[in-house]
């Protein structure tokens, strides 16, 4: 039987109740959204916090709402929430496209986008996903707010840019014209991590392409952001040469290990099919978005 | 420490640890072996229960976590010796063997046809996705729930 090592578990009822928990009991606290990444690693005892801060009852921390120019997404918000959003559907096409595949529907009822982002384990689809859509993070502590890109957000396996006493808030996603994006995955069976995926975002001006973000899932010991093949895309026409010529890029550019889910190589080449599968369907996206 | 939730719509309190996980309560503490407890690593879906009417892995949810919320097991699908039309839909179309997943299944199952009356093949293979069964090979538990869904909707016309 997996049992957590023993903590004390505490709830929180407001957002600044939980900033102010974490300062209070310092690195020993945890935060817990969904739990279904950290209860398992507890279990394994690969984690051990001392206290966990529950911040389910955050009802003000799970939305999905236009403002400002920008879709903003609230940490709490879960998996299958994401999956359902009509608005995400038709903006950023990407995340129904990874939410399908994300895990499987009941764990979709728990997990959420702030605790797969947190997580900063590089198997995650929403991190790659975040980064190709090149979504800013909301990042709340004591004395405030700072608003951080996906760039600098994952600073290490299993690292990111929340500091002690912080919690993640909200996840912002810019809506500029002629967007198109998409996720392709490939998985060894329904609901299992990815052996390799690949989230795309263009936006397309005039027919050339005026932004693009790529990110891979599951080939590094990070989300691996293309920004190699990134530079090659910007100001041009999309084509599928080009979208080939990164997809080289992809394989050239990822780091993955050997494991149960394939080898080396094998995972180097599907990483630059998956990519240039992913830039294919968001160019037919922002194109007949475009148009 | 305390904790106070509702299974089966009933109101239940105890002194739990904070680390107990649903699962145990659910079997050891509630003493409602129904529930399952197989891979214990959220994968296989014996464990689910549902908690405010959605299916969730309860080897992967604290105790703790249920306060103030509602949970669903298995034991409330029979009500006074009536059989839920999916226990009836296992029945006629043969949908287990073993019986280890069923009633995760079940569960899962049930808060499908709640949201979704009239489902799909694609659509329930769909949201057992996250369930495992050894034996039956899927194509019964397919069948036992389109049974269901179709007995349940003729049930409804009738009222
Ligand atoms: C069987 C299974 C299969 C899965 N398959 C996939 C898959 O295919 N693809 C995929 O992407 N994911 C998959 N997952 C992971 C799933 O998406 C998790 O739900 C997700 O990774 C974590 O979200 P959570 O809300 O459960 O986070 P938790 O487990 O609650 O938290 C994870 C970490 O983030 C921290 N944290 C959480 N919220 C915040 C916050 N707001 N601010 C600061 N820190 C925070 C926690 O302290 C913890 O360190 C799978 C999980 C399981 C159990
Ligand atoms: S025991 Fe919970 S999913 Fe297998
Ligand atoms: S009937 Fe045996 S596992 Fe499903």
């Amino acid at each position: 039987m997996q049992t957590p090592a023993p903590f004390e578990y505490e709830r929180a009822t407001s957002v600044e109740g939980a900033i102010a928990a974490l300062e209070r009991l310092g690195s020993d606290a945890r935060i817990i959204a969904g739990g279904h990444s950290l209860l398992p690693m507890m279990k394994l005892r690969l984690a051990s916090p001392e206290y966990l801060i529950d911040i389910n009852d955050l009802a003000e921390l799970a939305y999905i709402r236009e403002q400002d120019g920008e879709i903003r997404i609230g940490a709490m918000t879960r998996h299958v929430d994401l999956l359902k959003s009509e608005l995400l559907a038709r903006r950023f096409p990407l995340f129904r496209d990874a939410e399908t595949v994300i895990a499987d529907p009941v764990v979709r009822n728990r997990g959420t986008i702030g605790g797969s982002l947190c997580q900063a384990d590089a198997a995650e689809d929403l991190s790659a996903v975040c980064s190709a859509a090149k979504a800013q993070v909301v990042i709340r502590g004591a004395e405030g707010e700072r608003v951080v890109g996906m760039e600098d957000f994952h600073v290490g396996p299993f690292m990111t840019a929340v500091g002690a006493g912080e919690i993640l808030t909200e996840v912002r996603l810019r809506m500029r014209r002629g967007a198109g994006s998409g996720h392709e995955k490939v998985e060894r069976r329904a609901g299992d991590w990815a052996i390799a995926a690949a989230s795309a975002a263009l936006w397309v001006d005039g027919g050339t392409i005026d932004d693009v973000g790529i990110a891979l899932s599951a080939v590094g010991v990070t989300t691996i952001h293309l920004t190699r093949a990134e530079e090659l895309l910007r100001g041009k026409p999309p084509s599928d040469e080009l979208f080939a010529q990164a997809g080289v890029i992809a394989s050239e550019d990822c780091s993955p290990s050997a494991d149960g889910r394939g080898p080396i190589d094998y995972k180097r080449h599907l990483a630059g099919v998956l990519t240039q599968r992913a830039l294919r369907r968001s160019a037919a996206r922002a194109l007949s978005e475009e148009a | 420490m305390d904790i106070s939730t509702t299974v089966n719509g009933e109101q239940v309190s105890g002194e739990v640890e904070p680390r107990q996980l649903l699962v145990h309560f659910i079997r050891e503490t509630l003493g409602l072996k129904g529930t399952h407890w197989g891979c214990d690593t959220s994968n296989c879906g014996a464990c689910v229960v549902l908690m405010d009417g959605r299916p969730v892995k309860s080897c992967t949810v604290l105790t703790a976590m249920c306060e103030g919320h509602e949970i669903r097991t298995v034991e409330s699908l029979e009500v006074d010796g009536e059989l839920d039309p999916l226990q009836q839909g296992f029945h006629e179309r043969h949908a287990l063997q073993c019986g280890f997943c069923t009633p995760g299944m079940l569960m899962t199952a049930r808060a499908l046809l709640d949201e979704n009356p009239d489902p799909t093949d694609q659509e329930i293979r769909t949201a057992i996705s996250g369930a495992i069964c050894r034996c039956t090979g899927y194509q019964n538990i397919v069948s036992a729930v389109r049974w269901a869904a179709e007995h349940e909707s003729a049930t409804k016309q009738e009222i």
